[in-house]
């Protein structure tokens, strides 16, 4: 699999770039996953004032979640130019309904707010119709991208499925973010979204290898299958525990224990989150070293070296202050979500 | 003409790129103006803080557009340029990185802080928040300029095979019209702001507005304005005079001069036509383009039949025209008002008007600026590097483009509207006694 010609920096510097495309990709489908989610969610509110403390559980932390994606098809196209032009050309429709979806979510979250009182629900409207859009243009992305562009049918469902695992991490999120009916009905939602994300995840990942012979070497064959077989079965557990976990905390909030509520209202965002990160792992073992199935390595689609160091000092010294100054912007507005106002 | 894929694609980029330039424009200066408001604001009660409060809604929406459109065109290079990262990925790519790197994740992080974070950090960091806002949207500005002033006159560079490799990055950085393109920029930004400042105070004002506010910040914008708009006749001559040293096939098509001739005519209008290659009805001052370009009456200046590649002349002509007469009219109706508020005294209700009717005046200059930068460069995509047409994608149909072109173009024409809109609504809701929002009175949709 990796190639023998290729050594130092040569072999190197690719497999870090895209080991921090992966980074950034995984990091954005986490983080406006749940901004996404709650999108998703926002018409099954109760009232005008839960969606506002939707809303606001996710306004502080769309924006810089958002540029996660920027960040990881910004590697893409300055690392592997060559597979950048195939894979967005290929992804051509799908990519542009997935930003006509961010940008009706993305500019809805200030018209909502700014317009007169009787536009508002309009804007509600597309902020729900954005953020479902662009789950689904997503997910149909990840099933044609996986199947080397070819599957229209399969990548469809894998977009349902990526809806309702978005749906599951902005549940969880408003768990966290939220209290009273608010929350208990996030509860619900998460509770229904689990079975959808599960059934998702199992599709992809029995489909996967039976589309694709080299996948499923790549898993069956006996050498690995056991340094591989604790990705789906911590899975499996992960779903197990968290169903238990939801059950529990549907049943505190109708015994209205608010001690146990609060104290594990982490839990089932921290667990879709590590069910998210598990399926990407898999995910990643699948395609590696491939950036354009069975076509293009990552090697092959690498840019010139001398880019790739130029960037990797701003990337170096950049990401972990990213990181730590958007920790600190969470720990700012920590706590359960109240109406945002400018002042 | 046939709609092609390549005039499809871009039709598209076209679109999307100035859709995109209107917000940064705006939030690029308005970030400043916020923090002057703030810092002259403290943490008194006072006008300052009205005036900054009505402002950041403007700014928070204004980004949010920038940010959306902003992120549109990042993939744009790949789904519809793909030769362009083909022959100078490895130049363009690092610019764009550092643009995310330094500039994107700080304004997007710090912005929810400025945004909503007042209760939460006190006020030294709240303010810092600003001023890291501030810095992001100018570096955004900063690394998006050098690519594209690095692909009006590349230096820095090695050509392997027909692509483009760094070989000083510094070179490629600070390439010649770089310097000069940032400062226009910049300053435009400032103009830009500074009439919607006005204009939207103006508009207040003209509706019967008594509030302090909205004459304050009449006079920051006015007096912006007239600061501003002789620095950028100055800046803009400096560009021009770069421009004729690196790319003097686009002066020629600025000027509409066909043939190369010594006291060559400023002219003032003409119908440039390209079959005959000559102009018609042509209205000219003779010597003054001789004398503005080569600062001697009997200069020489480059006529378009010199050049074998040489950009569509009217387009070019007529933009930059539209974009001196806007800057004309901003210096004389910024100066008038500003010597009526210098000498303590309201702005008569005409004036107010023009003000209101100019509101935008600053995007139309943008975007008539860019368009004579950016068309004036063809038939190159980078100046001899790379033509356009061995840019555009290759396996992106036709059909395929002008689905998400009428995507695009139908969600952009709907948010312009919405934008306007918006703004001259919340104008009047400043001056409007505060109503209850009649879904908060909504008894069957409160909590239990």
């Amino acid at each position: 699999m990796i190639p023998g010609d290729l050594a130092g920096a040569d072999l190197l510097l690719p497999l870090l770039f895209a080991g921090l495309m992966a980074f950034a990709i995984l990091v954005y489908v986490i983080l406006d996953g749940y901004d996404l989610g709650v999108g998703i969610l926002l018409p099954l509110a109760g009232s005008d004032l839960e969606r506002d403390t939707m809303v606001s559980a996710i306004g502080p932390f769309w924006d810089a979640n958002e540029t996660w994606l920027v960040l990881g098809v910004g590697i893409l196209l300055v690392a592997f130019p060559r597979a950048h032009g195939i894979i967005l050309t290929h992804l051509y429709l799908p990519v542009a309904l997935m930003l006509a979806g961010l940008i009706l979510r993305g500019v809805a979250f200030d018209f909502r707010v700014k317009v007169e009182a009787r536009r508002k629900r309009l804007w509600d409207h597309a902020f729900f119709v954005g953020s479902l859009l662009a789950a689904l243009a997503q997910g149909t992305m990840l099933g044609y991208w996986i199947t080397g562009f070819s599957a229209t049918g399969f990548a469809l469902g894998i977009g349902v499925a990526l809806a309702g695992g978005y749906a599951l991490l902005g549940a969880g999120w408003l768990i966290l973010k939220s209290d009273g009916p608010l929350q208990e009905r996030a509860v619900f939602w998460a509770r229904l979204a689990l079975w959808f994300t599960a059934a998702g995840i199992a599709a992809v990942s029995l489909a996967t290898p039976l589309v694709n012979p080299r996948i499923f070497a790549k898993w069956f064959s006996l050498d690995t299958l056991f340094a591989l077989l604790p990705i789906p079965l911590m899975s499996v557990a992960l779903v197990a525990l968290l169903a238990v976990f939801l059950a529990r905390l549907a049943q505190d909030t109708r015994n209205c224990n608010q001690f146990g509520l609060q104290r594990w209202a982490w839990a089932p965002f921290a667990g879709s989150a590590t069910l998210f990160a598990l399926a990407f792992l898999g995910l990643a073992h699948s395609m590696f070293p491939y950036l354009v199935p069975d076509r293009l390595t990552l090697w092959e689609a690498a840019s010139a070296t001398e880019s790739l160091w130029f960037m990797l000092w701003g990337i170096l010294i950049a990401v972990p202050a990213v990181i730590g100054y958007s920790a600190y912007c969470y720990r700012v507005f920590r706590g359960k979500a109240e109406p945002l106002s400018y002042y | 003409m046939a709609l092609d894929a390549m005039t499809l694609a871009r039709i598209q980029f076209a679109a999307n790129i100035s859709f995109h330039i209107l917000f940064p424009t705006i939030t690029m200066a308005l970030a400043w103006l916020l923090l002057f408001f703030k810092l002259r604001w403290g943490d008194r009660d006072n006008t300052w803080g009205d005036l900054y409060r009505f402002w950041v809604k403007i700014f928070a929406l204004s980004f949010a557009l920038g940010v959306v459109s902003g992120v549109t065109m990042s993939f744009q290079f790949g789904t519809n340029w793909p030769g362009f990262m083909e022959a100078v990925g490895n130049i363009a790519g690092p610019l764009l990185a550092y643009e995310v790197l330094t500039a994107f994740f700080l304004e997007a992080t710090f912005l929810a802080i400025m945004l909503f974070g007042r209760q939460r950090v006190s006020n030294r960091v709240h303010t810092l928040a600003t001023a890291l806002v501030c810095i992001g949207t100018t570096l955004s500005a900063f690394w998006i300029l050098a690519l594209n002033s690095w692909m009006h006159t590349p230096t820095g560079h090695v050509l392997r095979d027909g692509v483009a490799h760094a070989a000083d990055w510094s070179a490629v950085i600070f390439n010649p019209s770089f310097p000069y393109r940032f400062a226009h920029m910049l300053v435009a930004s400032g103009l830009t702001t500074a009439f919607l400042v006005a204009g939207l105070s103006a508009y207040r004002l003209a509706r019967g507005s008594g509030a302090p506010d909205a004459l304050l910040g009449l006079k920051v914008g006015v007096y912006l304005g007239a600061m501003l708009i002789p620095l950028q006749i100055l800046l803009g001559d400096l560009h021009g005079l770069n421009t004729l040293a690196h790319q003097p096939a686009k002066i020629a098509a600025m000027e509409g001069i066909w043939t190369t001739q010594r006291n060559a005519p400023a002219i003032l209008f003409a119908l440039p036509d390209a079959q005959t290659r000559e102009n018609h009805y042509e209205i000219a001052i003779p010597g003054l383009a001789s004398l503005y370009l080569t600062h001697t009456w009997d200069g020489e200046v480059r006529g378009l039949d010199d050049f074998a590649d040489h950009p569509p002349v009217a387009p070019v002509f007529w933009s930059f025209r539209i974009m001196v007469g806007v800057g004309l009219l901003m210096l004389i109706l910024s100066w008038t008002a500003a010597s009526v508020l210098l000498r303590g005294r309201a702005l008569p209700r005409y004036l107010l008007l023009c003000l209101t009717a100019t509101t935008f005046s600053g995007w139309v200059a943008v975007l008539a600026g860019w368009y004579t930068t950016e068309v004036g460069r063809q038939p190159w995509l980078v100046t001899q590097v790379l033509r356009t047409a061995d840019a555009v994608a290759s396996n992106v149909t036709a059909t395929q483009i002008g689905v998400s072109l009428s995507l695009y173009l139908t969600l952009y024409a709907v948010l312009i509207v919405a934008f306007i809109a918006v703004l001259f609504s919340l104008a009047r809701r400043a001056d409007a006694p505060a109503l209850p929002e009649p879904q908060r009175l909504n008894l069957r949709e409160q909590p239990p």
